[in-house]
């Protein structure tokens, strides 16, 4: 089965995190990116599928130049093969946008199931798989945490909210929305980084995808970003300064004598 | 003139709590544009609902629409009742509470009906341009102000407790039945199962020790089981702690997990984003171990420290050991 996996370069937001002048996006100049989290769960469920199957499969990702170093990792982790839908036009999309793109790589690719990650850690729509369902015409599901294939349909968990799961059966193609911890992620052995080298990255411009510009990133989308910030902190809680110790004995007294806990 | 739907989540027999917030954000979004709102309830029997929303809510008009396929959720179902009744009413807004079910079928409605989409909304302003609305990003670490282009229906969702769902304008409304289409489902639901893992019960814990990603390992655990042990405390965590396997799944605390309410919850190396947060959001005092002064968690409060939490942890046990004996 040959499966699809869009993944997604998003900051990590351990690093120190600083608006841009223009105030609408983060600062990105010495940002460290990394794979959006739940992607990386959606990339090692991909590999395993396609490997049970004899398959393979095709990581797919939009963004600038240094979502390349992204796909390499997808190719190092055991993917065959690479798209990067890369073009100023494909910036700055909303679920809408970004999802019709990946939808005209995904038809182009022949696939018979497309996984994503849950949510990016970034903007955090949590949408665009299923809007990329949307224009395939293909079911999916979200928050999935576990995936069997038996003949031409998927078995699918998908989480629900307070420790429920949902058990489903859809026809093939679809497209899943997979959720962080449905696996244990392999890491990249140093043989699969030196054969990543010589494998291929097809890059794609709206043209090659026969879309005009006008249909995706900014332009395509009803969704604009004004502005970003940090919000007020300080509201809430009472810092307690010091070194550890002193401000431990100091927590101790607070709650038992202010809060009355302990 | 504009009009405002709500989709709100229910039972069967009443709103869900995420349901009467967005029935609330619903109620407010339409006030700011000078009209009533009107709910639609999707069910195979939402009468009930809608008797009782018609006896108490003020809207313009509760809509039902009903039919067998739409018993048991499923997003096909959903969007096949809901999109061509939005397009004959073509509303300005159609919103939602920001939940599991939501999320999984409102951005494929979108897409059908060529809608625009704005998740998670937690506060709005209105300048000379119109609609800025308030959404976070970067797991709450910051918000964003963005705005809706073009025309035509968006749909938007309303982040979990942003919204009191106790600030319900009363009054009365009409009950309406919506004429269907075909509805059909796009999966065959097998069952609803239990995520398993429930020997744990953190539900009728005093004192909870929440361990966050900041911990770095499940070799690191040991200062939290000191301290847990010297405050009798139960330990809880967030879901990447559980998805690392560092502790079983049943400790989780959060949306996905189990819902809290002790004395004393004390977040350690948590950022405290939305999905977590719903889950702690009972405890009567929170305390916030973390390096970072700018995490989430410290808004959520009453004390924090900012610090190593491998450095902390082992002043907090002492600290609490001296004052026993003391
Ligand atoms: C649909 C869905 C459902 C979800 N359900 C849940 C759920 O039920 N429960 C849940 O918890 N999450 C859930 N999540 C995940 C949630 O969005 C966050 O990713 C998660 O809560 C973050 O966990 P964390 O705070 O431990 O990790 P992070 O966000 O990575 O935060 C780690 C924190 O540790 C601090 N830190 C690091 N090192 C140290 C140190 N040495 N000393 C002190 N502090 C340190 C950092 O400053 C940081 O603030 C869900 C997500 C989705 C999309």
């Amino acid at each position: 089965m040959r499966v699809a996996v869009c993944i997604k370069q998003v900051p990590d937001t351990e690093a120190r995190l600083r608006v841009a002048k223009d105030g609408r996006w983060l600062d990105e100049e010495d940002l460290p990116f990394i794979i959006n989290e739940s992607d990386e769960y959606a990339l090692e469920e991909g590999l395993r599928i396609a490997e049970a199957s004899g398959g393979e499969v095709v990581v797919i990702s939009l963004g600038p130049a240094r979502v390349k170093e992204a796909l390499r990792k997808g190719l190092a982790l055991g993917a065959a093969r690479a798209v990067h839908l890369e073009d100023e036009a494909f910036s700055g999309g909303d679920a809408l946008a970004t999802g019709r793109a990946l939808a005209a790589a995904v038809a182009k690719e022949e696939c018979e199931l497309v996984l994503t990650g849950s949510q990016s850690d970034d903007v955090g729509f949590g949408s665009t798989g299923s809007v990329l369902a949307g224009f395939l015409g293909w079911p999916h599901a979200w928050l999935v945490m576990g995936v069997e294939i038996e003949d031409g349909t998927a078995k699918v968990t998908r989480e629900m909210e307070s420790g429920k799961n949902e058990i489903s059966r859809l026809p093939l193609p679809a497209v899943f929305e997979v959720q962080a911890g449905i696996n244990h992620p392999r890491y990249a052995s140093l043989k699969g980084i030196m054969k990543a080298k010589r494998k291929p990255i097809d890059t794609l411009a709206p043209a090659d995808l026969g879309l005009s510009p006008e249909d995706v990133g900014q332009a395509g989308s009803r969704l604009e970003i004004v502005s970003v910030a940090f919000p007020d902190s300080g509201a809430g809680a009472q810092i307690i300064e010091g070194e550890p110790e002193q401000a431990s004995r100091e927590l101790v007294d607070k709650l038992r004598q202010e809060a009355r806990v302990l | 003139m504009s009009r405002v739907w709500i989709v709100p989540e229910h039972n069967g027999e009443r709103l869900t709590r995420p349901g009467r917030e967005a029935l609330v954000a619903g109620q407010r979004l339409a006030a700011d544009l000078g009209v009533k709102a009107e709910v639609l309830l999707l069910g195979a029997d939402v009468s009930a609902v809608a008797n009782h929303l018609a006896a108490s809510a003020d809207l313009a008009g509760v809509h039902t629409a009903q039919h067998e396929a739409l018993a048991v959720y499923t997003p096909g179902a959903y969007c096949d009742a809901l999109a061509p009744a939005i397009e004959a009413a073509s509303p300005a807004f159609v919103v939602f509470a920001h939940n599991y079910q939501t999320v999984d079928y409102f951005a494929r409605l979108a897409q059908r009906l060529g809608a625009g989409l704005l998740p998670e909304v937690t506060a709005w302003e209105q300048d000379g341009e119109g609609f800025l609305w308030s959404r976070p990003i970067l797991a709450g670490k910051m918000t964003s102000k963005v705005r809706m282009r073009g025309t035509g229906t968006v749909l938007l969702s309303v982040q979990s407790g942003a919204f009191s769902g106790d600030a319900l304008a009363a009054g009365s409304a009409p009950v309406e039945a919506l004429a269907l289409g075909e509805v059909t489902a796009d999966r065959e639901i097998l069952s609803i199962e239990d995520a398993g893992g429930n020997e744990v019960d953190l539900t009728k814990a005093d004192v909870i020790i929440a361990v966050g990603r900041g911990v770095g390992g499940e070799d690191k655990l040991g200062p939290i089981h000191e301290l847990a042990e010297v405050l009798g405390a139960d330990i809880g965590a967030s879901r990447p702690v559980i998805d690392s396997g560092w502790l079983p799944r049943d400790r989780q605390i959060g949306s996905s997990g189990q819902t809290v309410s002790p004395k004393l919850y004390i977040a350690v190396g948590i950022s405290g984003a939305i999905q977590h947060a719903v889950g702690m959001k009972g405890s009567s005092c929170v305390v916030a171990i973390n390096k970072d002064s700018g995490a989430p968690i410290f808004g959520m409060s009453q004390y924090g420290i900012v610090g190593d939490l491998h450095e902390v942890l082992p002043a907090l046990t002492a600290a609490i050991r001296e004052s026993r004996e003391g």
